[in-house]
């Protein structure tokens, strides 16, 4: 069991990027390129007002970018493995846990890069990161797992679930407080931000981040919206795994 | 001791449009989705029933479409029946289709691993085993470039090897053997014949009669999806070749 996941999470990095260096240079790079064009776009032309936009784009983006490239690549993964679930019997979620692990890996490689960009800042990190780190990372992986394995287990029933993950992941991305501050959004709102099941630990990163602060509520909420989602991956994932090899 | 048993085991495949569909349309239509969840169903087994013994070599003959793929994909674990009970002792290596269980964009040695742990090993075991299998495969030369660019013979060529080298208490065979060369054929027949008085169970799934002749101790015929003759191969085979051709 150990061995396969070590195994598969190594064929993924193979398989998506041929050479690990260069994955690891686009996981760096492309929420780079996101922070550096929002920052144009947001802090530059349209006078967004939050200290530190920059650092603050930074802290956001690069968690993000590990749940978006995972729940992205979800529709695809039962169906770029077609030939070894239709061959062997071996427990397919396997497969979805050694992509979101994959991205995760690469997000916490590219700490030392957040880490960079806060001490040009005259930012210090916090001793709070060596907890706060492992604890959000964990909720994270359980969110991106269990909706990663719903997706990718309901599109081998319903081909074009891939266009709708890309359109949902849009609107996720904008309903959560990364390109602007919670504080920004007018009080009637405030609240309703933390029906979206990622903003609280989008918050909890930036606040991680920027202030070395964790918020308990936060945290709270986090994993119970973390467990909410690998409650309903695993049982979307019982009810249809027996019929994988016949729809794949 | 029986290895392999199938009770009244019935297997139906789905035939709804939703998989060329896609999510979108079949919301749209609803009613008629759900209509055709029920209706459009191909039986491609009907209340089938054999066992096979520990150490027995049985050849499943019958014309393209009778079930026999299904067949060895129900005793490998890979689709799971709708009515009856499939029950199998021992560790099972399927070789099914061309190419199942291993990933084009992989080289020949990191499919070895792959396929060995997907079948339950774990990755020392593989690798204590690598040179053994490679060197059976003939393949060495190539073993650094992904399966992607092999020829089918070459692929079965490494199936085969990777399957008569991992201990297989059950071996499953699916027409592979017929697009290696006559010199590799004639080689998977002695590594059969040896296999065979280690008391592994072998299924072997060919359209050439005289496989089935010179290795098996049973032969079964399915014809639409049932089981029509079963016993010894010679009178089988002769019941079989005189039949009219039945292709659905
Ligand atoms: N995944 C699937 N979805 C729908 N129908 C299927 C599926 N797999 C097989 N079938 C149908 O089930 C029937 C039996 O298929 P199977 O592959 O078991 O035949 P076979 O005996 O192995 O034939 P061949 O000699 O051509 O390999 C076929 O008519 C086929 O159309
Ligand atoms: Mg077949």
């Amino acid at each position: 069991m150990k061995d396969l996941l070590l195994v598969l999470t190594q064929k993924e990095i193979k398989v998506r990027y041929k050479n690990s260096w260069l994955g690891y240079a686009w996981s760096v790079a492309n929420p780079l390129a996101f922070a550096l064009i929002y920052f144009v776009a947001f802090g530059i032309f349209m006078r967004v007002e939050v200290p530190n936009y920059p650092l603050f784009l930074i802290a956001g983006l690069f968690p993000w970018h590990w749940l978006a490239n995972s729940i992205g690549a979800a529709p695809n993964i039962f169906l770029a493995n077609a030939t070894l679930i239709k061959k062997v019997r071996f427990p397919r979620n396997v497969l979805v846990a050694s992509t979101v692990l994959n991205d995760g890996l690469h997000f916490l490689l590219s700490i030392p890069v957040i880490l960079g960009f806060l001490i040009a800042f005259r930012f210090a990190p916090s001793w709070s990161w060596l907890i706060g780190i492992p604890l959000l990372a964990l909720a994270q992986f359980m969110m991106a797992y269990g909706l990663a394995l719903a997706i990718a287990s309901v599109n081998l029933f319903f081909r074009d679930l891939d266009r709708l993950t890309a359109i949902a992941i849009t609107f996720l991305f904008f309903l959560t407080p990364i390109a602007y501050s919670s504080s920004m959004i007018p009080t009637p709102y405030q609240a309703m931000i933390y029906l979206n099941p990622i903003a609280p630990l989008m918050v909890s990163w930036q606040q991680l981040f920027l202030s070395g602060s964790l918020s308990w509520p936060l945290l709270l909420l986090s994993y119970g919206y973390a467990l909410a989602c690998l409650g309903l991956g695993s049982l979307v994932y019982l009810k249809l795994s027996s019929r994988f090899a016949e729809v794949v | 001791m029986t290895a392999v048993r199938f009770e009244h085991v019935s297997k139906w495949y789905p035939r709804y449009h939703q998989l060329v569909r896609g999510f979108k349309a079949s919301l749209l239509h609803l009613p008629e989705t759900l209509r055709s969840f029920k209706r459009e169903q191909f039986l491609a087994l009907h209340d089938v029933s054999f066992q096979i013994q520990k150490g027995e070599t049985v050849g499943l003959v019958g014309a393209n479409g009778s079930g026999k793929s299904t067949t060895l994909a129900l005793i490998a674990g890979v689709l799971v029946p709708q009515t009856g009970r499939v029950e199998v002792k021992g560790r099972v290596c399927p070789l099914l289709e061309l190419g199942a269980g291993f990933h084009p964009d992989l080289t020949g040695r990191e499919n070895i691993v792959l396929n060995g742990i997907l079948q339950g090993l774990t990755r020392r075991e593989v690798l204590g085993r690598m040179d053994e299998i490679i060197a059976f495969s003939e393949l060495e030369y190539f073993l650094d470039q992904p399966i992607r660019t092999y020829s089918s013979g070459m692929i079965a060529r490494l199936g085969f090897s990777i399957a008569a080298h991992l201990d297989p208490e059950i071996l499953l065979i699916d027409e592979i053997l017929s697009v290696g060369d006559l010199h590799f054929q004639e080689k998977c027949r002695d590594k059969l014949r040896e296999i065979k008085t280690r008391q592994v169970t072998i299924v072997l799934v060919t359209h050439a009669s005289a496989e089935v002749r010179r290795l098996c101790d049973r032969a079964i015929w399915l014809q639409e999806g049932r089981v029509v003759g079963t016993g010894d191969p010679d009178s089988v085979l002769a019941r079989y070749e005189q039949s009219p051709c039945v292709v659905r």
